[in-house]
């Protein structure tokens, strides 16, 4: 036991519709504490700095190791996983917020919906169902794989979009994740058979012209994911793509 | 119509800024040079620009059109964006909002400056070296004048950075970096090229 404490201060909200509020919270020093336990400790106890009691303050958390993406939140100013976001390696106080990109559902926790709706857009996926087994598909070169591998680490966490000025509300932009993502399943050998629809996708309102070259995204993101290679790859795919559709090609 | 029109718009858009607002930057600030070469040689550089023909013609398809669509469209995607350089100030999230602040700063010295030359001129006003000497007479408006012209020339070096992301011309991060230093590099000549001539009508 230490008589080091750890200070907190939370951006909390009650509902999606109120407005926020800062609390401020102090914890007892552990070694090797990350925000996920601070705030588990805060679970256990919910008793802010001033000693009043108070209600427990939600996130979201699934993994743990950061692969899922659940407990994003904007850590000292920075968008970043509260797992990974170790108590000894961060400055007091430790400022906590929503990732208010997204719409907040209560106090740490946001609504990433859209970026699940942007992935159905683009058609972030491979089509292989059918009626009869169409055995196994072409195969992938491994140093394709190696770097479509990079690709496919995105958890949809969301950084990526918090961190973006073209992601607000006053713009449509779908943001970087889905982006690349379409880079990743263009590239896959069977899922190149759908390049022309993901394209397509992209060229709608809202889509990859949107993107501002500001490269926060690929500074940003967690897991390192070279989106802004991405979006320029796409870039030049949809050159080739838009003088397709509108001259017709020899290859439809 | 391939693609949606705002993908097409700002297709255009970003191609309209370097063919042919940019080369037409370009040879305005070649032409305004021969001013480091006395006024005669201003004034002849100037007229044979001017009575170029089909004048009209150029002036509105190679300047006007594309120059102010680039502009209000530009506008537009300057307010559709929440600048956010405190928070993450690496150098292209910089330059991304000083493209934005460079691009409102030329609307506006352009703007004026057309109004003060060529719309001068149609009411009968003649544009030569006189014309700019006295213009540039005040400090204020040789510091306006610098700003202007630095902000418009930084717009361009720096858009063609953004031109060749767009198309998909710099694709790999390394060709991103060597572009940086390239359209920086062209920055810095055109800036020493449009202060000079500044300074040539003082």
């Amino acid at each position: 036991m230490s008589d080091k404490t750890i200070k907190f201060l939370i951006t909390r909200q009650d509902t999606p519709e109120t407005a926020p509020y800062e609390e401020e919270f102090e914890l007892e020093y552990r070694a090797n504490m990350n925000v996920i336990s601070a705030l588990m400790e805060i679970r256990r106890s919910p008793v802010n700095a001033k000693g009043e009691a108070t209600t427990p303050v939600t996130w979201e958390m699934n993994c743990l190791e950061e692969v899922c993406g659940a407990c994003s939140m904007v850590i000292n100013g920075k968008p970043r996983q509260a797992c990974t976001a170790l108590i000894d390696k961060l400055e007091q106080p430790i400022r906590l917020a929503p990732m208010k990109t997204f719409p907040v559902v209560r106090d740490l926790a946001v609504d990433r919906s859209r970026m699940f709706d942007a992935l159905k857009r683009v058609k972030a996926w491979i089509p292989i169902d059918g009626t009869y087994d169409l055995g196994p598909g072409p195969r992938m070169p491994e140093t394709k794989r190696q770097w479509a591998y990079e690709l496919s680490k995105c958890m949809t966490c969301g950084v990526c979009l918090e961190a973006c000025p073209n992601v607000n509300s006053k713009s449509d932009f779908i943001g970087p994740a889905p982006l690349s993502q379409v880079r990743l399943f263009n590239a896959h050998p069977t899922g190149e058979m759908n390049k022309e629809e993901r394209l397509n996708a992209l060229m709608e309102d809202g889509g990859l012209a949107s993107c501002g070259n500001s490269q926060n995204c690929v500074q940003s993101c967690p897991k390192g994911i070279p989106l802004t290679t991405s979006i320029a790859a796409l870039n030049r795919a949809t050159t080739f793509q838009a003088f397709k559709n509108f001259f017709g090609s020899d290859r439809v | 119509m391939a693609g949606s029109r705002s993908f097409n718009t700002r297709r255009l858009h970003s191609l309209l800024g370097v063919i042919p607002v940019g080369l037409f930057l370009l040879e305005h600030l070649v032409v305004n040079y021969f001013a480091t070469k006395g006024a005669a040689s201003f004034d002849n550089a100037a007229d044979f620009m001017g009575n170029l023909p089909f004048r009209y013609i150029l002036e509105a398809v190679v300047i006007f059109i594309p120059l102010y669509f680039h502009a209000i469209y530009g506008l537009y995607i300057t307010f559709t964006a929440k600048n956010n350089t405190s928070r993450y100030g690496y150098f292209r999230n910089w330059m991304y909002l000083l493209q934005r602040v460079t691009g409102v700063i030329t609307l506006i010295y352009v703007s004026w400056h057309v109004w003060e030359t060529r719309i001068a001129a149609a009411f009968g006003a003649e544009v030569n070296y006189q014309m700019m000497a006295d213009i540039l007479s005040s400090p204020f408006m040789v510091a306006f004048y610098l700003i202007g012209v630095l902000s418009a020339v930084f717009h361009f070096s720096n858009g063609l950075w953004s031109f060749f992301v767009s198309w998909g011309l710099t694709v790999s991060p390394r060709s991103q970096r060597i572009s940086t230093y390239v359209t920086m590099g062209v920055f810095v000549a055109l800036a020493i090229v449009s202060v000079r001539t500044i300074f040539a009508f003082i």
